[in-house]
C-alpha cells in the first residue's frame, strides 16, 4: 500500500465556510403564501422556472422541517401573531425572504388592517421588490440569500434570533396578563416601540 | 398564547379538534377552519376569515376612481382582468357612458382568457389537493401561456390594471392575435387531456362524487353564484341573463350540473373553459380596428403627443389628473360574471373625485359561509376537496 | 314590477324611491322592513345578493335621519329583476336579522357588525368577521382614520394619500 501524503487527502478550511456551503445549497423553503405573490411562487416552483436548480425544491409546509421562510403576500395585522408563531417554530438556523412589496413595507395597503412590513415583527434577511415580483426576481432573491449565507458567521445568527425569542416571550406575557388577543398585544407593542422611536418590536 | 374563542370550548367525549390554517397548503390563501372530529368524521367546522383583510374598501374612499383600478387587480388575483372589467363597468354605469366596440371586444377577449386561467388554477389545484399531480402540470403549462399573453398586452403577468374608465389602457399589440390563435389550439388539447385524465378516473370519482352535494334551493338560499350554483342545476349566468359588453351577440352555452357536488363543479368548470375558447374564437373573427377609449376629454386622458403639442389637450390632461372626472351624484350596483360568480361593485358617489363608499360584493364570501353545512358529516379528507372546488380566493374574500 | 306590488299590498311602506341608471331603489322604514322582505321573498326575490351599509355621519343634524343606511341587494332569478332596499337607522339601533329566511345573510351581517358596528337582533353568531375580537372601533365608519389612528402605522404616514379630505371642492 502506497504511503498517502497528508496534503492530498485533507483539505483545510474554516468551519464557517464548509458549514455555510452546505447550508446555502440545501435550503428547505417554507412557503408562507398569503396572497398574489404565492401565485407567482407556484410558477417559480413549476417546470418553467424550476426552483430545484438552486437546491431549494424540498418544499415543506411544516415549519419544523424547513429553514427558509418565503413570505409570499400581504401580512395583515390579524396574521401577524400567526407569522410570529410559525417563525418561532422553524428549525434553526433559519432565514426569511420577504417577497413582494406588501410583505416588505405594506405596499399599496397603507391601512388600519395591513402590517407595514414584516420586518417589524420578525427578522428579515432578503427583500424582493415587485407587486408581484416575477419568478426570476424571487429566484434572484434566493440567490442573494445564498450569497449572504456564504459570508455570514455562525455565531452572529444565533444572537440575532435570541432577540426575537425574547420579544415573543414578552408578547405572551402581555397576552396572558392583560387578556388580549395576539393581534392586540402586537399592536400595543408596536405602538410602544414607535413611542421609543423604534420600528420593530424585537 | 391564549387560544381564540372558538378553540376554547372543550370537546366532549372522544372528539378531537383539528386546526386547519391559516397557513396551510390546501387552504388556498389564508383561511382558517377549526374542525371538530369524531374519528374521521367532521362533527363541526368553524371557518374563520379576515387573515387577508387589507382594508380595500376603506382605502378606496380616499383614492380617485382611476386610482382604485390597481386595487381591483388584487381582489381575485387569479383572474385580475375580470375585476378590472367589473369595476370599470360599474364606474361607466355611474357615468352613463358606453365604451367603443373594439374596447368591448378586447375586454371580452381578456376576460375569457382570465376565466380560463382561473378555472385552470381551481381545477389543477383541486386535483393536487386530492392527489392527482399530473393534471396540475399539464394545465399549468397553459396558464403560463395566458400569463405571457397578459404580459404582452398589459405589461404585467398577474396584476394587469388593463382597463381604464371608458375603455382599455391600450390596443392589442402586434403579434397578439396569432399567439391567441395558437393558444386556442393548445389549450383545447390540454383541456381534453385533463378530461382524459380525470373525467373517467375511478379514484377521482371516488373522491369527488357526492361530496359537497347541494340542492338548487339551498344553493340560492346560501347566495351561491357562478360555477358552484350552475353545478347545482341553476342556469344562472350573467353573461346570458343580464348581458353586458355585447355578450348577447356571442354564441356559447351554459353548462349546468345536477347534484352540485365537487365532481359536477369540476365538470362545469372544464366545460366553461371550452365555452370560453369558443367565445375567444368569435372575438378574434370579428375584431375590427377602431378606438379603444371613449372620445371624451372629460373622461379619457388625451394621447401624449397631443399633450406635448396642444394647449387644450394639456389643460384636459391637467384637469383630469388634478381634479379627476366629474361624477354625478348617485349610487349604482353593477355585476359581472367573474370566474367565481357574481362580482358586484356598489359605488356611492357624492359628486366628489373619490367614491363616497365603494363596496365589493365578493362571489366567494357567501359560498365560503356555507362551508360548515357542506362538510358536516363528511370525512376529514373531503373537507379539502370541498374547499378546493369552492375556489376561495382570500384576496377577494377578505378584501 | 315588484315596487307596485309592495305599494299595493303594504301601502305607505315605501318612504322614498328612485331609479338611477336603471337601478331601482326603495327606502323602507325599519318598522316595515320584515313585512317588505317577506313580500319580496314571496314575489320570487330568492337570491339575496349582498348586504352592506353606508355611513353618513352628518345626516342626523342636516336631515334628521339616522347616520347609517343598511343596503340590501336582491335578485329575482326568474325574471332577472334587481332591487335595492335601503333602511336608514341611527347609531346604536339594531336591525332585525334575515338569517332565518336567507342563510347567506349570516356572514354579511357579521361583516357589517364588524366594519360599521351595527348589531343585528336575533343573529345566531354576532361575532366580528374580518378583524380580531378586541379590535378597537369599526373601520368603515367615516370617523375611523384610514391608518387606524395610532402609532401602529409607520412614523410619518399619519396622513396617507388624502385621507379625510373629500374631493370635488
Amino acid at each position: 500500500m502506497a504511503e498517502l501524503d497528508i496534503n492530498d487527502a485533507v483539505v483545510t478550511t474554516r468551519l464557517d465556510a464548509v458549514v455555510n456551503w452546505g447550508r446555502k445549497n440545501s435550503l428547505w423553503p417554507l412557503p408562507f403564501g398569503t396572497a398574489c405573490c404565492a401565485i407567482e411562487f407556484m410558477s417559480m416552483a413549476a417546470s418553467k422556472y424550476d426552483l430545484a436548480r438552486f437546491g431549494a425544491e424540498a418544499m415543506r409546509f411544516s415549519p419544523r422541517q424547513s429553514d427558509m421562510m418565503l413570505i409570499l403576500g400581504t401580512i395583515t395585522n390579524k396574521m401577524a401573531p400567526v407569522l410570529r408563531t410559525i417563525y418561532a417554530q422553524m428549525a434553526e438556523p433559519k432565514w426569511v425572504v420577504s417577497v413582494g412589496v406588501c410583505a416588505s413595507s405594506g405596499g399599496i395597503y397603507r391601512t388600519y388592517a395591513t402590517l407595514q412590513g414584516v420586518d417589524r415583527v420578525i427578522p428579515v434577511d432578503v427583500y424582493v421588490p415587485g407587486c408581484p415580483p416575477r419568478p426570476e426576481s424571487i429566484l434572484f432573491g434566493i440567490m442573494k440569500l445564498q450569497e449572504k449565507i456564504e459570508k455570514e458567521s455562525l455565531s452572529m445568527r444565533k444572537e440575532h434570533i435570541a432577540r426575537f425569542y425574547e420579544s415573543l416571550e414578552r408578547q405572551e406575557t402581555i397576552q396572558a396578563e392583560q387578556g388580549l388577543t395576539g393581534q392586540q398585544a402586537i399592536r400595543n407593542m408596536l405602538a410602544g416601540a414607535a413611542e421609543r422611536g423604534a420600528g420593530t418590536i424585537f | 398564547m391564549e387560544a381564540p374563542a372558538m378553540t376554547r370550548q372543550e370537546p366532549d367525549g372522544d372528539r378531537m379538534i383539528v386546526n386547519m390554517g391559516p397557513s396551510h397548503p390546501t387552504t388556498h390563501g389564508t383561511l382558517r377552519i377549526v374542525l371538530e372530529l369524531e374519528g374521521e368524521t367532521i362533527v363541526k367546522a368553524t371557518p374563520e376569515m379576515g387573515y387577508l383583510h387589507r382594508g380595500v374598501e376603506k382605502l378606496g374612499e380616499s383614492l380617485s376612481y382611476t386610482q382604485f383600478i390597481p386595487l381591483t387587480d388584487r381582489l381575485n388575483y387569479c383572474s385580475a382582468i375580470m375585476n378590472n372589467v367589473g369595476y370599470a363597468g360599474a364606474v361607466e354605469k355611474l357615468l352613463g357612458i358606453e365604451i367603443p366596440k373594439r374596447a368591448q371586444q378586447i375586454r371580452v377577449l381578456m376576460s375569457e382568457l382570465a376565466r380560463i386561467a382561473d378555472h385552470i388554477v381551481c381545477v389543477g389545484v383541486n386535483a393536487v389537493d386530492i392527489g392527482a399531480f399530473t393534471v396540475f402540470l399539464y394545465l399549468f403549462k397553459q396558464r403560463e401561456t395566458t400569463y405571457d399573453l397578459f404580459e404582452m398586452a398589459t405589461g404585467q403577468r398577474l396584476h394587469t390594471s388593463f382597463t381604464r374608465i371608458g375603455g382599455v389602457f391600450r390596443d392589442l399589440p402586434e403579434g397578439f392575435v396569432p399567439m391567441v390563435e395558437r393558444f386556442l389550439v393548445e389549450c383545447g388539447a390540454a383541456v381534453d387531456e385533463c378530461e382524459r385524465l380525470l373525467s373517467h378516473n375511478p379514484i377521482w370519482h371516488g373522491r369527488t362524487k357526492g361530496i359537497g352535494a347541494i340542492s338548487p334551493e339551498d344553493a340560492v338560499n346560501w347566495g351561491y353564484t357562478g360555477p358552484c350554483l350552475r353545478a347545482a342545476g341553476v342556469p344562472q349566468d350573467l353573461r346570458k341573463s343580464q348581458p353586458y359588453l355585447g355578450y348577447e351577440t356571442y354564441d356559447f352555452d351554459i353548462p349546468v350540473g345536477t347534484t352540485g357536488d365537487v365532481f359536477d363543479r369540476y365538470l362545469v368548470r372544464v366545460e366553461e373553459m371550452r365555452q370560453s375558447l369558443r367565445i375567444i374564437r368569435q372575438v378574434l373573427d370579428r375584431l375590427e380596428p377602431g378606438p379603444v377609449m371613449v372620445d371624451d376629454p372629460k373622461i379619457a386622458l388625451p394621447p401624449k403627443e397631443k399633450v406635448y403639442t396642444r394647449m387644450e389637450s394639456l389643460i384636459h390632461h391637467f384637469k383630469l389628473i388634478m381634479h379627476g372626472m366629474e361624477m354625478p351624484v348617485g349610487e349604482v350596483y353593477s355585476a359581472t360574471e367573474a370566474a367565481n360568480g357574481e362580482l358586484g361593485f356598489y359605488i356611492v358617489s357624492d359628486g366628489g373625485k373619490n367614491p363616497y363608499r365603494i363596496r365589493v360584493r365578493p362571489p366567494c364570501l357567501p359560498i365560503f359561509s356555507s362551508f360548515e353545512d357542506q362538510v358536516k358529516g363528511a370525512l376529514i379528507a373531503d373537507a379539502v376537496a370541498v374547499l378546493g372546488a369552492m375556489n376561495i380566493i382570500a384576496g377577494e374574500l377578505d378584501r | 314590477m315588484v315596487i307596485e306590488h309592495i305599494d299595493a299590498q303594504l301601502p305607505g311602506a315605501i318612504t322614498d324611491r328612485h331609479d338611477f341608471r336603471g337601478d331601482q331603489t326603495i327606502v323602507v322604514a325599519k318598522t316595515n322592513f320584515l313585512a317588505v322582505v317577506e313580500l319580496l321573498h314571496r314575489e320570487g326575490f330568492q337570491l339575496l345578493v349582498d348586504i352592506t351599509a353606508v355611513d353618513w355621519p352628518e345626516r342626523p343634524e342636516t336631515q334628521g335621519v339616522g347616520r347609517f343606511d343598511v343596503v340590501y341587494h336582491w335578485l329575482n332569478l326568474a325574471n332577472q329583476e334587481r332591487l335595492r332596499l335601503k333602511v336608514p337607522m341611527a347609531d346604536g339601533e339594531t336591525m332585525p336579522t334575515l338569517t332565518a329566511t336567507f342563510k347567506t345573510a349570516n356572514w354579511f351581517e357579521r361583516e357589517i357588525f364588524d366594519l360599521f358596528g351595527i348589531r343585528f337582533e336575533g343573529h345566531p353568531d354576532m361575532r366580528r368577521l374580518v378583524t380580531w375580537d378586541d379590535f378597537p372601533g369599526h373601520p368603515l365608519r367615516k370617523d375611523f382614520p384610514l391608518d387606524g389612528g395610532d402609532a401602529f402605522c409607520m412614523e410619518g404616514c399619519t396622513a396617507p394619500y388624502n385621507n379625510g379630505e373629500r374631493g370635488g371642492e
